[in-house]
């Protein structure tokens, strides 16, 4: 499925235009040929050459992130990147958005999204071990984002239980721009033997292999998915919408992966392929350009769900589980065996042939001729006019009206209250506890967690994996949103004691070809670059999702920012909570004025205002190297990153997750409210046993950390001396029962 | 009077029915070779109190709409009308 | 001697997905794991049978409908007919009801929601496969994750699963109460898992495959296939 948007052409219009593309996309066309292009040929540049599939408006910004590390096996332009993780294994991961579905069928949309991620992974040769799912609603005072956030949720899980890859992460949040367009992000996460990745260049095509299509049959899903789903308002018309909404087959999914993994094993395969959006036409034409090879396709070979399906409904047909195999003639026997046991059709499709012509027959007659490198590699790619918001520069200074210099009267035990029961604060028990998070059994930190670390079945090491968008700041300033997103995900998973490695992403966005739209997507880019050199996480791969928007509004700029890290032993794993009584406490990193776009604005002060934090990533990385290095020696008890709700919530969150109370002392020259709530980056809630503390503490000045020593855990109690006090349970009541009661459900 | 509806929600056709399929093609293990096109729909029965059939129907139509089905992807044939009240 | 080392066959149905795990589980505590077919009609001369969850053939028509008539069911029931100690675990519980080797059936939780959680289990009889080990009264954390685990059955029938006695767990909570509010999913009478007559099959909802790691959950599980291992062990020289 496409996220794409539209042209919002009446039916009259030219062929080309209907099918998305532009006057001079045609004359590209016309020139590559040599002559006029046939219908089903201008179907397939029209579906390779949209957005979704060629990333024309965001190549040039995607080019200048940085992508290559020690780490880095596989870089983008694959399904997915990946990871060497030591031992001879590789991590493979990918994020995609499945939004533009969701808002219309939120239990499919979001099913058939888990679907889509998985196959890039299996396509990879990868085992898939892991999914998450980032989520963005409008608030839940409306029934409709209540029907949203249930059947997206409801969808999640029903697909991942029910091919047995655990949920084990994501997270879910809540912003008024997302009302009419929720953000539905996924990724997954697999593993695989390094040498047996496949790759466009580890296995090669022979002339004479054939090409398998197997899994499910063709049907008229999706068909203009790349059009019609992102072009009418989602408020009306959306029974017009029906052919782009596809139900997914979790069953068949499995099945997929089973019989795939199987055929790689077995060493049956020349290539790989999942299909995804447009189809059969980009799963072809990216296997015979990869080869440097020509593909005679035959149509009439594709098994169809429904008669009477034209040439280009067959080339475009975003139907769902799928794949297509290259297989030399000789393991064909084989191949077919392998899928039957697994109760799945395959049917040979097409032919590779010398060359690079993609020649499609249908009926007998050929219907397409065309270089498969020109659908691939040669499409068209735009600089489009950016353009900062009027008053941006204005803004970007601090300024008097930044909730950071609000007076504060009220009583800031009833803030931390609050902020805890806030949607975007409170615990999304309600929805996690809807997945299955224990499958495969690798599972040692799930959902709730703030990386979650699943085991490397058969060694000590886990990866540490973490999701992060940051859409208030993004809404802000969206280079320092992008920013705090990397920096946040690779703290997430530091916390735990790992070490981040490489990012993947997914840039949710509203209508590029607005002037605005493109500066904050290459404000974002410029911020994810940036913090990804510094904190040597490169980026191997992701997925852009424009064209979120509705009469005019879009969403906020949001990077989506998937973090892979890796944890050498998973007995070090540090856990978020406070774990214990009698351990000190300590906040690692320095806090400052910064109220700017914080949850406290939001919650307590009513506004999304200010400047978000300042990031010296720097400081950022050298806390990330501190928390490997106290948890390689074994030094921390808990360690809890300072998010939303800065200090003040970070405390409360461990002393919640860890059963344990507190008592500390907030005191520095901030007045209370700021020092509790201040969302200073690059700041870590520790504890540690008394043993400990001065090896701690010599340990943050090797690497330049500040360290503050705050006070101790234990007892039900949670005291911040001179300000105020409350208890574990009172904190828990209101942490757990927000969502249920939001969802206006028994708690 | 009360009146009797019964409403079958299907899936449009075309779409893809996972359990349709899945049913079919277990049917042949079971010694079931000639069976095809097998589809999986709901069934929701509901008594409406109403002047009229017709009036009745009328709202059995709006809440199969609204709320049994998903005019997205599903379709609704609301089958008969019986005076609730004789059958009970 | 060499004491020998039970064998136990796990059976991958089409859409199995824990049986990987139940494999890895059995090894775990010491037994030799032998993957089973669905559509094989031989279980491999092992000494015992476990049918893991999973969602067999998407649980499309009705949870463990399906592959209640796989071939393998052939041997299974056979193998429990002869005393064989069988054991469902979630999808593999619904199996054996469908296939009409323990009685009751599965419906959708009370909450129409899938659930996955750590829950406590009250020990109801030492007369199964897989409590042999344990004593009424005992309780044993385990996780739950299932969306259709809901016990239900006809009067007659519960009336007699709770005379003779067939009830082996109960959801309750860590000091072993049990009542409404330790009810995850709406089942009757809180059974979380029942046995048959002869007491060698036995089926339950929670997933002690997934309670032997320490470090991946709780470890209730450990002492449940403690149990079928050395029913295995008992029964290998007993069956012909």
């Amino acid at each position: 499925m496409s996220d794409e948007a539209v042209s919002d052409e009446a039916p009259g219009q030219p062929l080309h235009r209907r099918l998305g593309l532009a006057d001079d996309e045609l004359e590209r066309i016309r020139q590559t040929l040599g002559r006029e292009p046939r219908p089903a040929e201008l179907a397939m540049y029209g579906a390779m050459w949209s957005e979704h599939c060629s990333y024309k408006s965001s190549k040039i910004h995607l080019r200048t992130l940085p992508t290559e590390g020690p780490a880095v096996l596989v870089g983008p332009g694959q399904d997915a990147g990946a990871v060497d993780v030591g031992d001879g294994m590789a991590a493979v991961f990918k994020m995609e958005s499945h939004s533009h579905p969701s808002a219309i069928e939120p239990y499919q949309g979001a099913a058939t999204g888990v679907g889509g991620i998985v196959r890039d992974i299996i396509s990879m040769g990868a085992r898939p071990v892991a999914l998450l799912d980032p989520l963005i609603f409008g608030p839940l005072t409306t029934e409709r984002n209540r029907w949203l956030l249930s059947g997206v949720v409801a969808g999640i899980g029903g697909y991942g239980n029910c091919i047995g890859v655990p949920t084990v992460g994501g997270e879910i949040r809540f912003a008024d721009a997302h009302s009419a367009n929720p953000t539905v992000d996924v990724m997954c996460v697999g593993l695989a033997e390094a040498d047996a990745l496949v790759t466009g260049s580890t296995l090669t095509p022979h002339d004479g292999s054939v090409m398998v299509l197997y899994g499910a049959s063709t049907g008229r899903d999706g068909i203009g998915g790349v059009s019609v789903l992102a072009s009418a308002a989602l408020d009306e018309g959306s029974e017009a919408s029906r052919p782009s909404v596809q139900i997914g087959d979790p069953f068949a999914e499995k099945l997929l992966i089973e019989a795939s993994l199987e055929l790689i094993e077995c060493g049956l395969l020349e290539g790989l392929q999942d299909l995804g959006g447009a189809g059969i036409t980009c799963a072809v034409s990216e296997s015979a350009a990869r080869a440097g090879m020509g593909v005679r396709l035959d149509l009439d070979a594709v098994p169809l769900r429904e008669p009477d399906m034209e040439a280009f409904e067959i080339l475009t047909s975003e139907s769902q589980e799928r794949m297509l195999a290259i297989v030399p003639p000789s393991k064909l026997d084989d191949v077919r065996a392998v899928c039957e046991r697994w109760g799945l059709d395959i049917a040979v499709i097409a032919d590779l042939v010398e060359g690079g012509k993609l020649t499609v027959t249908h009926g007998g007659v050929t219907v397409a001729e065309v270089p498969a490198v020109s659908l691939v590699d040669e499409g068209p790619e735009y600089d489009r006019p950016r353009e900062p918001p009027a008053g941006h520069h204005a803004r970007a200074a601090v300024s008097t009206d930044d909730p950071t210099f609000a007076p504060f009267e009220g009583d800031l035990r009833v803030a931390l209250l609050r902020m805890l029961g806030a949607p975007n604060v409170a615990s999304k028990r309600w929805a996690w506890q809807q997945y299955d998070s224990r499958v495969q059994g690798q599972t040692v930190a799930g959902p709730g967690s703030d990386a979650a670390i699943v085991r490397v079945p058969g060694s000590l090491k886990a990866l540490a994996l973490s999701t992060d968008g940051k859409g208030r700041y993004g809404a802000l300033d969206p280079y320092l949103g992008a920013v705090h997103a990397v920096a946040e995900a690779a703290r997430n998973v530091a916390v735990s004691g790992a070490r981040p490695l490489a990012i993947t992403n997914c840039l949710n966005f509203g209508n590029p070809e607005r002037p605005v739209v493109m500066w904050q997507f290459a404000e974002s880019i410029r911020g994810i670059r940036d913090a990804c050199i510094v904190l040597e996480t490169p980026v191997t791969g992701g997925n852009v999702s424009f064209y979120n928007e509705s009469g005019g509004s879009s969403i906020w700029p949001t990077p989506v920012i998937g973090m892979l890290g890796l944890l050498e032993d998973h007995r070090l794993r540090v856990p978020a909570g406070f774990p214990r009584s009698g351990l000190a406490v300590y906040v690692l990193g320095e806090t400052f004025g910064e109220l700017g776009g914080s949850e406290f604005a939001e919650t307590v002060i009513g506004v999304v205002a200010g400047t978000p934090p300042a990031i010296d990533l720097v400081q950022e990385h050298a806390l990330h190297e501190l928390l490997h290095d106290a948890a390689r020696d074994d030094l921390l008890a808990s360690a809890h990153d300072c998010g939303d709700g800065g200090l003040g919530v970070a405390l409360a969150e461990a002393a919640i997750d860890g059963g344990n109370g507190f008592a500390v002392t907030v005191a520095n020259d901030l007045p209370g409210h700021v020092a509790l709530f201040s969302e200073s980056a690059s700041r870590v809630v520790v504890t540690v046993g008394p043993e400990h503390e001065d090896r701690l503490i010599a340990l943050a000045s090797a690497h330049g950390v500040s360290i503050t020593r705050l006070g101790e855990t234990g007892g039900p109690r949670v005291v911040f001396d001179g300000m105020f006090e409350t208890t574990v349970e009172e904190l828990r009541e209101i942490f757990e029962t927000a969502i249920p009661r939001l969802m206006q459900e028994p708690v | 009077m009360r009146h009797r509806f019964e409403v079958l929600v299907t899936l449009k056709p075309g779409l893809a029915d996972p359990q349709g399929k899945a049913v079919e093609s277990s049917l042949p293990a079971l010694g079931f070779d000639d069976v095809s096109d097998v589809h999986i729909g709901r069934h929701v029965r509901l008594d409406v109190e109403a002047t009229s059939e017709a009036e009745a129907r009328e709202q059995v139509d709006a809440i199969a709409h609204r709320l049994l089905s998903n005019p997205v992807i599903e379709d609704y044939r609301v089958i008969g009308s019986s005076a609730a009240d004789e059958e009970a | 001697m060499a004491i020998a080392t039970p064998r136990v066959g796990v059976i991958t149905f089409l859409g199995s997905l824990d049986d990987r795990d139940a494999l890895r589980a059995v090894a775990t505590m010491g037994g030799e794991g032998v993957a089973l077919w669905h559509g094989d009609h031989d279980l491999q001369g092992v000494d015992a049978v476990v049918l893991p969850g999973g969602f067999s053939y998407g649980d499309y028509l009705r949870c463990g409908a399906i592959a209640g008539h796989a071939p393998i069911l052939d041997e299974v029931r056979a193998f429990a007919d002869r005393g064989g100690p069988v054991l469902g675990i979630c999808n593999g519980f619904q199996i054996l009801c469908e296939a009409g080797l323990l009685p009751g059936a599965l419906i959708r939780n009370a909450s129409l929601r899938f659930i996955c959680r750590d829950v406590f289990l009250r020990v109801e009889t030492s007369q199964s496969p897989v409590t042999a080990d344990l004593v009424p009264g005992e309780v044993v954390e385990i996780p739950i994750k299932h969306g259709e685990g809901q016990f239900v059955a006809t009067p007659e029938q519960l009336q007699h699963i709770e005379e003779a006695g067939l009830v082996v767990f109960r959801y309750a909570d860590a000091a072993g109460s049990v009542n409404r509010s330790t009810n995850p999913n709406g089942s009757v009478e809180n059974i979380a898992g029942v046995r048959n007559d002869s007491g060698n099959v036995v089926g339950l909802m929670p997933h002690p495959e997934h309670a032997v790691d320490p470090d991946v959950g709780p470890t209730g599980g450990q002492a449940l296939f403690a149990s079928l291992l050395a029913a295995a062990l008992a029964g290998a020289g007993a069956l012909p």
